[in-house]
Protein backbone atom coordinates (compact mmCIF):
# COMPACT_ATOMS: atom_id res chain seq x y z
CA UNK A 1 0.00 0.00 0.00
CA UNK A 2 3.07 2.26 0.56
CA UNK A 3 3.02 2.57 -3.65
CA UNK A 4 0.39 4.87 -3.30
CA UNK A 5 1.28 8.71 -2.94
CA UNK A 6 0.38 10.12 -0.02
CA UNK A 7 -0.76 13.78 -1.51
CA UNK A 8 -3.72 12.55 -3.51
CA UNK A 9 -6.34 12.18 -1.27
CA UNK A 10 -4.76 8.70 0.11
CA UNK A 11 -7.06 6.82 2.80
CA UNK A 12 -6.46 4.07 4.68
CA UNK A 13 -8.30 1.35 7.00
CA UNK A 14 -7.03 -1.81 8.66
CA UNK A 15 -8.63 -4.50 9.61
CA UNK A 16 -12.26 -4.09 11.46
CA UNK A 17 -13.76 -6.10 13.91
CA UNK A 18 -17.36 -7.23 13.37
CA UNK A 19 -19.48 -9.26 16.17
CA UNK A 20 -18.05 -12.65 14.23
CA UNK A 21 -14.65 -13.46 14.36
CA UNK A 22 -14.70 -14.85 11.08
CA UNK A 23 -16.53 -11.71 9.67
CA UNK A 24 -13.47 -8.91 8.86
CA UNK A 25 -12.78 -7.20 5.96
CA UNK A 26 -9.56 -7.56 3.99
CA UNK A 27 -7.31 -4.03 4.45
CA UNK A 28 -8.66 -1.79 2.02
CA UNK A 29 -7.79 1.39 0.45
CA UNK A 30 -8.33 3.93 -1.97
CA UNK A 31 -7.01 6.85 -4.50
CA UNK A 32 -8.86 9.20 -6.19
CA UNK A 33 -8.06 11.44 -9.29
CA UNK A 34 -5.31 9.58 -9.96
CA UNK A 35 -5.74 9.87 -13.96
CA UNK A 36 -5.52 13.09 -15.47
CA UNK A 37 -8.00 12.50 -19.28
CA UNK A 38 -11.09 10.95 -17.05
CA UNK A 39 -13.90 13.79 -15.30
CA UNK A 40 -13.42 11.02 -12.08
CA UNK A 41 -11.33 8.13 -11.13
CA UNK A 42 -10.23 6.36 -8.26
CA UNK A 43 -8.52 2.68 -7.71
CA UNK A 44 -9.92 0.58 -4.89
CA UNK A 45 -7.89 -2.19 -3.66
CA UNK A 46 -9.46 -4.95 -1.09
CA UNK A 47 -7.05 -6.88 -0.03
CA UNK A 48 -4.76 -8.40 -3.11
CA UNK A 49 -8.22 -7.34 -5.50
CA UNK A 50 -7.78 -3.89 -7.28
CA UNK A 51 -9.44 -2.31 -9.95
CA UNK A 52 -8.90 1.29 -11.33
CA UNK A 53 -12.07 3.64 -12.56
CA UNK A 54 -12.30 6.42 -14.87
CA UNK A 55 -15.34 7.87 -15.06
CA UNK A 56 -16.37 10.31 -18.13
CA UNK A 57 -19.32 12.89 -17.90
CA UNK A 58 -21.40 14.27 -18.35
CA UNK A 59 -20.60 14.34 -21.87
CA UNK A 60 -21.58 13.55 -25.60
CA UNK A 61 -24.15 10.84 -26.37
CA UNK A 62 -24.21 8.46 -29.65
CA UNK A 63 -27.54 9.23 -30.95
CA UNK A 64 -28.78 5.69 -30.94
CA UNK A 65 -28.09 5.62 -27.26
CA UNK A 66 -29.74 8.90 -26.42
CA UNK A 67 -32.43 9.17 -24.08
CA UNK A 68 -34.63 12.24 -24.33
CA UNK A 69 -34.64 12.70 -20.44
CA UNK A 70 -32.10 11.52 -18.44
CA UNK A 71 -28.26 10.74 -19.21
CA UNK A 72 -27.45 7.11 -20.65
CA UNK A 73 -24.91 5.14 -18.19
CA UNK A 74 -22.37 2.78 -19.37
CA UNK A 75 -20.05 0.62 -17.63
CA UNK A 76 -17.07 -1.28 -19.28
CA UNK A 77 -15.57 -4.01 -17.44
CA UNK A 78 -12.23 -4.84 -18.81
CA UNK A 79 -10.84 -7.94 -17.45
CA UNK A 80 -6.87 -8.53 -16.55
CA UNK A 81 -5.79 -10.05 -19.52
CA UNK A 82 -8.14 -11.27 -22.73
CA UNK A 83 -11.28 -9.63 -24.32
CA UNK A 84 -14.15 -9.18 -21.79
CA UNK A 85 -16.75 -12.11 -21.58
CA UNK A 86 -20.67 -13.39 -20.61
CA UNK A 87 -19.30 -12.98 -17.54
CA UNK A 88 -18.05 -9.55 -17.36
CA UNK A 89 -21.05 -8.48 -19.50
CA UNK A 90 -23.48 -9.41 -16.65
CA UNK A 91 -21.28 -7.77 -13.97
CA UNK A 92 -21.56 -4.42 -16.13
CA UNK A 93 -25.10 -4.64 -16.11
CA UNK A 94 -24.70 -4.69 -12.29
CA UNK A 95 -22.94 -1.84 -12.00
CA UNK A 96 -24.80 0.23 -14.41
CA UNK A 97 -28.18 -0.40 -12.94
CA UNK A 98 -26.71 0.50 -9.88
CA UNK A 99 -24.94 3.88 -11.20
CA UNK A 100 -28.38 4.54 -12.46
CA UNK A 101 -30.27 4.45 -9.67
CA UNK A 102 -27.59 6.40 -7.38
CA UNK A 103 -27.00 9.04 -10.18
CA UNK A 104 -29.40 11.66 -10.48
CA UNK A 105 -29.80 11.32 -14.56
CA UNK A 106 -32.59 13.89 -15.10
CA UNK A 107 -30.60 16.80 -14.21
CA UNK A 108 -28.31 15.94 -17.53
CA UNK A 109 -31.07 14.76 -20.09
CA UNK A 110 -29.21 13.99 -23.38
CA UNK A 111 -25.48 12.99 -22.19
CA UNK A 112 -24.06 10.31 -21.42
CA UNK A 113 -22.39 8.96 -18.35
CA UNK A 114 -19.56 6.04 -18.71
CA UNK A 115 -17.65 4.40 -16.03
CA UNK A 116 -14.69 2.29 -17.14
CA UNK A 117 -13.43 -0.12 -14.94
CA UNK A 118 -10.30 -1.95 -15.04
CA UNK A 119 -9.73 -5.35 -13.03
CA UNK A 120 -5.67 -4.62 -11.59
CA UNK A 121 -6.02 -7.87 -10.21
CA UNK A 122 -8.36 -10.41 -8.78
CA UNK A 123 -8.43 -11.81 -6.06
CA UNK A 124 -11.74 -12.55 -4.77
CA UNK A 125 -14.92 -10.29 -4.08
CA UNK A 126 -14.44 -8.27 -7.67
CA UNK A 127 -17.47 -7.33 -8.17
CA UNK A 128 -18.28 -5.86 -4.88
CA UNK A 129 -14.50 -3.90 -5.14
CA UNK A 130 -15.74 -2.80 -8.26
CA UNK A 131 -18.87 -1.06 -7.02
CA UNK A 132 -16.57 0.36 -4.44
CA UNK A 133 -14.58 1.79 -7.02
CA UNK A 134 -16.88 2.79 -9.43
CA UNK A 135 -18.84 4.98 -6.84
CA UNK A 136 -15.45 6.51 -5.34
CA UNK A 137 -14.93 7.26 -9.11
CA UNK A 138 -18.54 9.28 -9.57
CA UNK A 139 -17.84 10.86 -6.52
CA UNK A 140 -14.68 12.14 -7.92
CA UNK A 141 -16.25 13.26 -11.05
CA UNK A 142 -18.64 15.12 -8.66
CA UNK A 143 -22.12 13.78 -10.40
CA UNK A 144 -25.49 14.69 -8.67
CA UNK A 145 -26.01 11.08 -7.02
CA UNK A 146 -29.60 10.89 -4.26
CA UNK A 147 -27.32 8.11 -1.90
CA UNK A 148 -23.66 6.30 -2.51
CA UNK A 149 -23.87 2.59 -2.95
CA UNK A 150 -20.97 -0.09 -1.97
CA UNK A 151 -20.50 -3.77 -2.33
CA UNK A 152 -20.05 -6.61 -0.48
CA UNK A 153 -19.46 -10.14 -0.95
CA UNK A 154 -19.96 -13.14 1.28
CA UNK A 155 -19.02 -16.60 1.00
CA UNK A 156 -20.69 -19.24 3.09
CA UNK A 157 -18.38 -22.27 3.54
CA UNK A 158 -18.93 -25.87 3.49
CA UNK A 159 -19.13 -25.73 7.68
CA UNK A 160 -21.86 -23.11 7.38
CA UNK A 161 -19.34 -20.35 8.18
CA UNK A 162 -20.18 -17.06 6.77
CA UNK A 163 -16.67 -15.18 5.67
CA UNK A 164 -17.23 -12.14 4.52
CA UNK A 165 -14.42 -10.43 1.70
CA UNK A 166 -13.46 -13.52 0.82
CA UNK A 167 -10.60 -14.21 -1.14
CA UNK A 168 -10.47 -16.33 -4.49
CA UNK A 169 -9.52 -19.34 -2.47
CA UNK A 170 -11.94 -19.24 -0.31
CA UNK A 171 -14.68 -18.24 -2.73
CA UNK A 172 -13.60 -21.45 -4.51
CA UNK A 173 -13.98 -23.80 -1.77
CA UNK A 174 -17.38 -22.42 -0.15
CA UNK A 175 -20.70 -23.52 -1.09
CA UNK A 176 -22.35 -20.25 -2.24
CA UNK A 177 -21.04 -16.78 -2.70
CA UNK A 178 -23.37 -13.78 -2.34
CA UNK A 179 -22.67 -10.14 -3.04
CA UNK A 180 -24.66 -7.33 -2.42
CA UNK A 181 -24.71 -3.71 -2.76
CA UNK A 182 -26.12 -1.73 -0.41
CA UNK A 183 -27.01 2.11 -0.58
CA UNK A 184 -26.06 4.64 2.10
CA UNK A 185 -29.39 6.21 2.79
CA UNK A 186 -31.53 3.09 4.05
CA UNK A 187 -28.86 0.50 4.24
CA UNK A 188 -31.15 -1.67 1.82
CA UNK A 189 -30.12 -4.50 -0.53
CA UNK A 190 -29.69 -2.83 -4.06
CA UNK A 191 -27.91 -5.21 -6.43
CA UNK A 192 -27.91 -9.06 -5.16
CA UNK A 193 -25.77 -11.72 -7.04
CA UNK A 194 -25.57 -15.07 -5.80
CA UNK A 195 -24.19 -18.28 -6.67
CA UNK A 196 -24.71 -21.64 -5.08
CA UNK A 197 -27.37 -22.75 -2.75
CA UNK A 198 -28.51 -21.46 0.31
CA UNK A 199 -31.31 -21.17 2.98
CA UNK A 200 -33.62 -18.66 3.54
CA UNK A 201 -31.91 -17.92 7.12
CA UNK A 202 -28.29 -17.98 5.55
CA UNK A 203 -29.54 -15.23 3.06
CA UNK A 204 -30.88 -12.85 5.75
CA UNK A 205 -27.53 -13.83 7.87
CA UNK A 206 -25.42 -12.32 4.96
CA UNK A 207 -27.68 -9.16 3.99
CA UNK A 208 -27.24 -8.10 8.11
CA UNK A 209 -23.62 -8.31 8.05
CA UNK A 210 -23.13 -6.71 4.49
CA UNK A 211 -25.52 -4.31 6.00
CA UNK A 212 -23.08 -3.99 9.39
CA UNK A 213 -19.76 -3.95 7.23
CA UNK A 214 -21.13 -1.41 4.51
CA UNK A 215 -21.79 1.29 7.33
CA UNK A 216 -17.84 0.78 7.63
CA UNK A 217 -16.77 1.57 3.77
CA UNK A 218 -19.76 4.39 3.96
CA UNK A 219 -17.10 6.16 7.13
CA UNK A 220 -14.07 5.47 4.78
CA UNK A 221 -15.99 7.30 1.91
CA UNK A 222 -16.54 9.98 4.05
CA UNK A 223 -13.56 10.32 5.67
CA UNK A 224 -11.74 10.30 2.30
CA UNK A 225 -13.64 13.05 0.87
CA UNK A 226 -13.19 14.51 4.18
CA UNK A 227 -9.08 14.49 3.98
CA UNK A 228 -9.20 14.94 0.29
CA UNK A 229 -10.80 18.18 0.63
CA UNK A 230 -9.08 19.91 3.46
CA UNK A 231 -5.99 19.36 1.75
CA UNK A 232 -6.99 21.20 -0.99
CA UNK A 233 -7.75 24.50 1.57
CA UNK B 1 -62.23 25.67 -39.05
CA UNK B 2 -59.81 23.65 -37.63
CA UNK B 3 -58.71 20.98 -35.43
CA UNK B 4 -54.92 21.02 -34.06
CA UNK B 5 -54.00 17.30 -32.72
CA UNK B 6 -51.32 16.73 -30.80
CA UNK B 7 -50.92 13.33 -30.84
CA UNK B 8 -46.84 12.91 -30.27
CA UNK B 9 -44.78 10.22 -28.72
CA UNK B 10 -44.48 9.44 -25.45
CA UNK B 11 -42.32 12.72 -24.58
CA UNK B 12 -45.42 15.01 -25.35
CA UNK B 13 -46.94 15.09 -21.73
CA UNK B 14 -50.27 16.32 -22.81
CA UNK B 15 -52.62 15.47 -26.15
CA UNK B 16 -54.31 18.49 -26.64
CA UNK B 17 -57.83 18.19 -28.93
CA UNK B 18 -59.07 21.84 -29.51
CA UNK B 19 -61.73 22.06 -32.43
CA UNK B 20 -62.63 25.42 -33.36
CA UNK B 21 -65.70 26.37 -34.70
CA UNK B 22 -64.94 30.04 -35.63
CA UNK B 23 -68.31 31.13 -37.29
CA UNK B 24 -70.66 30.22 -34.66
CA UNK B 25 -67.43 31.06 -31.82
CA UNK B 26 -68.02 27.81 -29.74
CA UNK B 27 -65.06 24.93 -29.07
CA UNK B 28 -64.82 21.90 -27.82
CA UNK B 29 -62.06 20.31 -26.47
CA UNK B 30 -59.97 17.32 -25.11
CA UNK B 31 -57.46 17.72 -22.95
CA UNK B 32 -55.12 15.06 -21.25
CA UNK B 33 -52.80 16.40 -18.56
CA UNK B 34 -51.08 14.27 -16.02
CA UNK B 35 -53.86 13.69 -13.76
CA UNK B 36 -56.73 14.49 -15.56
CA UNK B 37 -58.78 13.66 -18.42
CA UNK B 38 -61.26 15.83 -18.74
CA UNK B 39 -63.94 16.55 -22.56
CA UNK B 40 -66.15 19.56 -22.73
CA UNK B 41 -69.13 20.40 -25.11
CA UNK B 42 -68.64 17.58 -27.05
CA UNK B 43 -72.09 18.01 -28.58
CA UNK B 44 -71.03 21.55 -30.17
CA UNK B 45 -69.37 19.37 -32.98
CA UNK B 46 -71.93 18.85 -36.14
CA UNK B 47 -72.48 15.16 -36.89
CA UNK B 48 -70.43 15.36 -39.99
CA UNK B 49 -67.03 16.26 -37.81
CA UNK B 50 -64.87 12.92 -37.66
CA UNK B 51 -61.25 12.96 -37.24
CA UNK B 52 -61.08 13.34 -40.97
CA UNK B 53 -61.67 16.71 -39.99
CA UNK B 54 -58.42 17.17 -38.10
CA UNK B 55 -56.62 16.84 -41.73
CA UNK B 56 -58.12 20.34 -42.48
CA UNK B 57 -55.34 23.02 -43.12
CA UNK B 58 -54.27 23.95 -39.52
CA UNK B 59 -54.38 27.73 -38.24
CA UNK B 60 -51.96 28.64 -36.02
CA UNK B 61 -50.66 25.29 -35.17
CA UNK B 62 -47.62 24.44 -37.76
CA UNK B 63 -45.83 22.51 -35.00
CA UNK B 64 -49.07 20.37 -34.58
CA UNK B 65 -48.68 16.55 -35.47
CA UNK B 66 -51.45 14.58 -37.23
CA UNK B 67 -51.82 11.05 -36.91
CA UNK B 68 -53.42 8.34 -38.52
CA UNK B 69 -57.24 8.59 -36.15
CA UNK B 70 -58.73 9.77 -39.62
CA UNK B 71 -61.50 7.38 -40.12
CA UNK B 72 -63.28 6.73 -36.84
CA UNK B 73 -65.65 8.87 -35.31
CA UNK B 74 -65.20 11.41 -32.56
CA UNK B 75 -68.39 10.45 -30.69
CA UNK B 76 -67.97 6.84 -30.90
CA UNK B 77 -64.37 5.90 -30.13
CA UNK B 78 -63.54 9.27 -27.72
CA UNK B 79 -63.64 7.29 -24.44
CA UNK B 80 -61.25 4.24 -26.48
CA UNK B 81 -58.99 6.76 -27.42
CA UNK B 82 -58.68 8.57 -24.35
CA UNK B 83 -57.68 5.42 -22.73
CA UNK B 84 -55.26 4.89 -25.10
CA UNK B 85 -54.01 8.14 -25.53
CA UNK B 86 -53.16 8.07 -21.81
CA UNK B 87 -51.42 4.71 -21.90
CA UNK B 88 -49.52 6.21 -24.66
CA UNK B 89 -48.89 9.79 -22.93
CA UNK B 90 -48.97 8.49 -19.24
CA UNK B 91 -47.67 5.05 -19.29
CA UNK B 92 -46.34 4.73 -15.17
CA UNK B 93 -49.58 6.81 -14.55
CA UNK B 94 -52.00 4.25 -15.84
CA UNK B 95 -49.85 1.56 -14.32
CA UNK B 96 -50.49 3.21 -11.20
CA UNK B 97 -53.65 3.64 -11.26
CA UNK B 98 -54.75 0.18 -11.72
CA UNK B 99 -51.86 -0.44 -9.17
CA UNK B 100 -54.11 1.65 -6.41
CA UNK B 101 -56.77 -0.31 -6.50
CA UNK B 102 -54.95 -3.85 -6.21
CA UNK B 103 -55.21 -5.22 -9.73
CA UNK B 104 -52.93 -4.52 -12.49
CA UNK B 105 -54.06 -3.47 -16.51
CA UNK B 106 -54.31 -7.28 -17.57
CA UNK B 107 -56.77 -8.07 -15.18
CA UNK B 108 -54.28 -9.46 -12.38
CA UNK B 109 -53.65 -9.35 -8.89
CA UNK B 110 -50.82 -7.95 -7.85
CA UNK B 111 -49.49 -11.36 -6.42
CA UNK B 112 -51.01 -13.49 -9.80
CA UNK B 113 -48.59 -15.08 -12.29
CA UNK B 114 -49.80 -15.49 -16.07
CA UNK B 115 -50.99 -19.03 -17.17
CA UNK B 116 -47.91 -21.33 -17.46
CA UNK B 117 -48.50 -24.09 -19.89
CA UNK B 118 -45.68 -26.60 -21.23
CA UNK B 119 -45.51 -28.75 -23.87
CA UNK B 120 -42.42 -31.18 -24.32
CA UNK B 121 -40.33 -32.77 -27.20
CA UNK B 122 -41.86 -30.24 -28.89
CA UNK B 123 -38.82 -30.77 -31.40
CA UNK B 124 -38.16 -34.22 -32.51
CA UNK B 125 -34.79 -33.63 -34.05
CA UNK B 126 -33.31 -32.64 -30.78
CA UNK B 127 -32.30 -35.02 -27.80
CA UNK B 128 -34.93 -32.70 -25.42
CA UNK B 129 -36.63 -29.91 -25.84
CA UNK B 130 -39.69 -28.09 -24.44
CA UNK B 131 -41.57 -25.03 -25.49
CA UNK B 132 -43.05 -22.51 -21.93
CA UNK B 133 -45.56 -20.34 -22.67
CA UNK B 134 -46.18 -17.58 -19.70
CA UNK B 135 -49.18 -15.49 -20.72
CA UNK B 136 -47.85 -14.21 -24.34
CA UNK B 137 -44.26 -14.61 -23.62
CA UNK B 138 -42.92 -18.07 -25.64
CA UNK B 139 -39.64 -19.69 -24.66
CA UNK B 140 -38.05 -23.28 -26.45
CA UNK B 141 -35.59 -24.93 -25.02
CA UNK B 142 -33.40 -26.91 -27.70
CA UNK B 143 -31.17 -30.11 -26.04
CA UNK B 144 -28.44 -31.22 -28.46
CA UNK B 145 -25.78 -33.47 -26.36
CA UNK B 146 -22.27 -34.29 -28.22
CA UNK B 147 -19.30 -35.98 -27.66
CA UNK B 148 -16.21 -33.99 -26.63
CA UNK B 149 -12.84 -34.40 -24.65
CA UNK B 150 -13.55 -33.78 -20.77
CA UNK B 151 -11.78 -30.29 -20.03
CA UNK B 152 -8.11 -30.34 -18.73
CA UNK B 153 -9.05 -29.01 -15.37
CA UNK B 154 -11.49 -31.50 -14.93
CA UNK B 155 -11.19 -34.31 -16.53
CA UNK B 156 -13.79 -36.85 -14.69
CA UNK B 157 -16.70 -34.22 -15.54
CA UNK B 158 -18.90 -33.43 -18.74
CA UNK B 159 -20.46 -30.12 -19.47
CA UNK B 160 -23.49 -27.64 -20.20
CA UNK B 161 -23.58 -24.96 -22.05
CA UNK B 162 -26.63 -22.52 -21.83
CA UNK B 163 -27.19 -19.84 -24.37
CA UNK B 164 -29.71 -17.59 -24.16
CA UNK B 165 -31.06 -16.28 -27.60
CA UNK B 166 -33.24 -13.05 -27.78
CA UNK B 167 -33.67 -12.85 -31.66
CA UNK B 168 -35.31 -9.89 -33.39
CA UNK B 169 -38.20 -11.93 -34.09
CA UNK B 170 -39.27 -11.64 -30.32
CA UNK B 171 -39.54 -7.97 -29.95
CA UNK B 172 -38.92 -4.74 -31.81
CA UNK B 173 -36.56 -4.05 -28.96
CA UNK B 174 -34.01 -6.50 -30.21
CA UNK B 175 -31.45 -6.23 -33.00
CA UNK B 176 -30.06 -8.43 -35.18
CA UNK B 177 -26.18 -8.95 -34.69
CA UNK B 178 -24.22 -10.49 -31.78
CA UNK B 179 -26.44 -10.88 -28.38
CA UNK B 180 -26.99 -7.89 -26.53
CA UNK B 181 -26.27 -6.95 -22.67
CA UNK B 182 -29.95 -9.25 -21.89
CA UNK B 183 -29.27 -12.43 -23.75
CA UNK B 184 -25.68 -12.12 -22.34
CA UNK B 185 -26.91 -11.71 -18.77
CA UNK B 186 -29.62 -14.01 -19.25
CA UNK B 187 -27.01 -16.91 -20.23
CA UNK B 188 -24.82 -15.92 -17.80
CA UNK B 189 -27.67 -16.18 -15.11
CA UNK B 190 -29.06 -19.68 -16.46
CA UNK B 191 -25.23 -21.05 -16.47
CA UNK B 192 -25.35 -19.93 -12.74
CA UNK B 193 -28.80 -21.46 -11.69
CA UNK B 194 -27.34 -24.77 -13.25
CA UNK B 195 -24.39 -24.69 -11.33
CA UNK B 196 -25.21 -23.58 -7.90
CA UNK B 197 -28.61 -25.49 -7.94
CA UNK B 198 -26.77 -28.69 -9.21
CA UNK B 199 -29.04 -29.81 -11.71
CA UNK B 200 -27.06 -32.39 -13.22
CA UNK B 201 -24.37 -34.66 -11.50
CA UNK B 202 -21.84 -33.43 -14.22
CA UNK B 203 -19.63 -36.79 -13.07
CA UNK B 204 -22.88 -38.84 -14.95
CA UNK B 205 -21.24 -37.25 -18.28
CA UNK B 206 -18.61 -38.33 -18.21
CA UNK B 207 -17.80 -41.50 -20.38
CA UNK B 208 -14.65 -42.51 -19.78
CA UNK B 209 -12.04 -40.24 -17.66
CA UNK B 210 -9.83 -37.49 -19.69
CA UNK B 211 -11.30 -39.39 -23.08
CA UNK B 212 -14.74 -38.50 -23.65
CA UNK B 213 -17.62 -36.95 -22.42
CA UNK B 214 -20.91 -35.70 -23.24
CA UNK B 215 -21.78 -31.81 -23.90
CA UNK B 216 -25.15 -30.75 -23.65
CA UNK B 217 -25.96 -27.79 -25.49
CA UNK B 218 -28.77 -26.10 -24.14
CA UNK B 219 -30.16 -23.28 -26.74
CA UNK B 220 -33.20 -20.82 -25.42
CA UNK B 221 -34.89 -19.29 -27.81
CA UNK B 222 -37.30 -16.80 -27.00
CA UNK B 223 -39.86 -16.20 -29.63
CA UNK B 224 -42.34 -13.84 -28.10
CA UNK B 225 -40.97 -11.14 -25.49
CA UNK B 226 -43.80 -10.05 -22.97
CA UNK B 227 -41.37 -10.22 -19.89
CA UNK B 228 -40.51 -12.70 -17.09
CA UNK B 229 -37.87 -13.88 -19.61
CA UNK B 230 -35.48 -15.85 -17.05
CA UNK B 231 -38.67 -17.49 -15.16
CA UNK B 232 -39.33 -19.31 -18.90
CA UNK B 233 -35.96 -19.79 -19.41
CA UNK B 234 -35.42 -21.92 -16.13
CA UNK B 235 -38.81 -23.98 -16.96
CA UNK B 236 -38.11 -24.42 -20.18
CA UNK B 237 -34.47 -25.63 -19.28
CA UNK B 238 -35.64 -27.96 -16.49
CA UNK B 239 -38.49 -29.69 -18.18
CA UNK B 240 -36.13 -29.85 -21.49
CA UNK B 241 -33.31 -31.68 -19.43
CA UNK B 242 -35.97 -33.78 -18.07
CA UNK B 243 -36.80 -34.61 -21.39
CA UNK B 244 -33.53 -35.29 -22.80
CA UNK B 245 -32.28 -38.95 -23.72
CA UNK B 246 -28.56 -39.73 -23.87
CA UNK B 247 -28.01 -42.86 -26.36
CA UNK B 248 -25.18 -45.43 -24.69
CA UNK B 249 -21.78 -44.28 -25.84
CA UNK B 250 -18.46 -46.72 -24.98
CA UNK B 251 -14.83 -46.33 -26.07
CA UNK B 252 -14.18 -48.85 -28.19
CA UNK B 253 -10.72 -50.63 -26.54
CA UNK B 254 -9.23 -51.52 -29.76
CA UNK B 255 -9.81 -48.88 -32.47
CA UNK B 256 -9.67 -46.27 -29.26
CA UNK B 257 -12.63 -44.54 -30.77
CA UNK B 258 -16.40 -43.76 -29.47
CA UNK B 259 -19.31 -45.98 -30.32
CA UNK B 260 -22.94 -44.69 -29.92
CA UNK B 261 -25.88 -47.42 -29.58
CA UNK B 262 -28.82 -45.18 -30.51
CA UNK B 263 -30.99 -48.24 -29.61
CA UNK B 264 -30.40 -47.75 -25.90
CA UNK B 265 -30.98 -44.51 -24.38
CA UNK B 266 -31.57 -43.01 -20.55
CA UNK B 267 -33.01 -40.28 -19.36
CA UNK B 268 -30.35 -37.92 -17.63
CA UNK B 269 -30.64 -38.33 -13.68
CA UNK B 270 -31.90 -34.60 -12.44
CA UNK B 271 -31.01 -34.08 -9.10
CA UNK B 272 -33.02 -30.90 -7.93
CA UNK B 273 -35.74 -28.90 -9.59
CA UNK B 274 -34.91 -25.29 -9.42
CA UNK B 275 -37.96 -22.61 -10.29
CA UNK B 276 -37.32 -19.15 -10.33
CA UNK B 277 -40.00 -16.63 -10.05
CA UNK B 278 -39.58 -12.76 -10.91
CA UNK B 279 -40.99 -9.59 -9.25
CA UNK B 280 -40.85 -5.90 -10.27
CA UNK B 281 -40.70 -2.96 -8.07
CA UNK B 282 -43.00 -0.26 -8.56
CA UNK B 283 -42.21 3.50 -7.17
CA UNK B 284 -39.91 1.47 -4.84
CA UNK B 285 -42.80 0.13 -2.91
CA UNK B 286 -45.46 -2.37 -4.45
CA UNK B 287 -44.35 -5.61 -5.31
CA UNK B 288 -46.16 -7.30 -8.32
CA UNK B 289 -45.25 -10.82 -9.52
CA UNK B 290 -44.86 -11.78 -13.53
CA UNK B 291 -44.58 -8.11 -14.72
CA UNK B 292 -45.31 -8.28 -18.54
CA UNK B 293 -42.52 -6.39 -21.17
CA UNK B 294 -43.92 -2.92 -20.27
CA UNK B 295 -44.32 -3.32 -16.25
CA UNK B 296 -40.77 -4.15 -16.57
CA UNK B 297 -39.75 -1.22 -18.49
CA UNK B 298 -41.67 0.86 -16.07
CA UNK B 299 -40.69 -0.71 -13.31
CA UNK B 300 -37.52 0.63 -10.59
CA UNK B 301 -36.80 -2.54 -9.67
CA UNK B 302 -35.99 -6.30 -10.54
CA UNK B 303 -35.93 -9.21 -8.79
CA UNK B 304 -35.81 -13.14 -9.48
CA UNK B 305 -36.19 -15.69 -6.97
CA UNK B 306 -34.89 -19.21 -7.87
CA UNK B 307 -36.01 -21.73 -4.98
CA UNK B 308 -35.79 -25.69 -4.99
CA UNK B 309 -37.82 -28.03 -3.84
CA UNK B 310 -36.29 -28.51 -0.75
CA UNK B 311 -37.04 -24.28 -0.34
CA UNK B 312 -33.55 -23.84 -0.48
CA UNK B 313 -32.30 -21.07 -2.28
CA UNK B 314 -30.57 -21.71 -5.71
CA UNK B 315 -30.12 -17.49 -6.37
CA UNK B 316 -31.44 -14.42 -5.61
CA UNK B 317 -31.13 -12.10 -8.44
CA UNK B 318 -31.32 -8.64 -8.45
CA UNK B 319 -29.62 -6.84 -10.90
CA UNK B 320 -29.84 -2.90 -9.80
CA UNK B 321 -32.74 -0.70 -9.28
CA UNK B 322 -34.64 0.57 -6.39
CA UNK B 323 -33.28 -0.84 -2.77
CA UNK B 324 -35.27 -3.46 -1.23
CA UNK B 325 -35.37 -3.97 2.30
CA UNK B 326 -35.27 -7.24 4.45
CA UNK B 327 -38.71 -7.58 4.85
CA UNK B 328 -40.50 -7.31 1.39
CA UNK B 329 -37.67 -9.54 -0.03
CA UNK B 330 -38.99 -12.28 2.48
CA UNK B 331 -42.32 -11.56 1.12
CA UNK B 332 -40.52 -12.62 -2.39
CA UNK B 333 -39.23 -15.51 -1.44
CA UNK B 334 -42.20 -17.23 0.40
CA UNK B 335 -43.82 -15.97 -2.89
CA UNK B 336 -41.45 -17.95 -4.79
CA UNK B 337 -41.40 -20.97 -2.68
CA UNK B 338 -45.27 -21.45 -3.19
CA UNK B 339 -44.52 -20.84 -7.15
CA UNK B 340 -42.00 -23.68 -6.76
CA UNK B 341 -45.07 -26.20 -5.32
CA UNK B 342 -47.60 -24.84 -8.55
CA UNK B 343 -44.63 -25.30 -11.59
CA UNK B 344 -43.49 -28.15 -10.07
CA UNK B 345 -46.60 -29.98 -10.16
CA UNK B 346 -46.96 -29.05 -13.57
CA UNK B 347 -43.91 -30.29 -15.02
CA UNK B 348 -45.06 -33.23 -13.34
CA UNK B 349 -48.18 -33.54 -14.46
CA UNK B 350 -46.84 -33.01 -18.21
CA UNK B 351 -44.61 -35.98 -18.00
CA UNK B 352 -46.81 -37.59 -16.59
CA UNK B 353 -49.34 -37.31 -19.78
CA UNK B 354 -46.54 -38.00 -21.84
CA UNK B 355 -46.07 -41.45 -20.20
CA UNK B 356 -49.69 -42.18 -20.58
CA UNK B 357 -49.97 -41.25 -24.24
CA UNK B 358 -47.20 -43.62 -24.84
Amino acid sequence: MTRMSATRGLCMRTMMELDQSCSVLREYGSEQSLLSKPDGSSTFVQGDTSILAGVYGPAEVKVSKEIYDRATVEVLIQPKMGLPGVRERAREQCVRETCEAALLLTLHPRSSVTVVLQVIHDDGSLLSCCLNAACMALMDAGLPMSHLFCGVTCAISKEGQIIIDPTARQEKECRALLTFAIDSAECNVLISSTTGSFSVQELQQCIAISQKASEQIFQFYRDSVKRRYSKIQ
Amino acid sequence: MGVVLNYGINSYISIVVLYFQSHRNTYADVVITKHIITAGKEQAAPQSAGWETALAPLTGAEDARVTSLRHCSLHAALPNIMAAGFKTAEPLEYHRSFLKENCRPDGRELGEFRPTTLNISSISTADGSALVKIGNTTVICGIKAELTMPPSDAPNKGYIVPNVDLPPLCSSRFRPGPPGEQAQSASQFIADVIESSDLINLEELCIEKSKLCWVLYCDIMCLDYDGNLLDACIIALLAALRNAQLPEATINKETDLAEVDIQKKRHLKINRHPVGSSFAVFDDSIIIVDPTAEEESLSTALLTVVTDEEDRLCAVHKPGGTSLSGEKLQHCINRAITRNKEISKLVDKVFESMKTAK
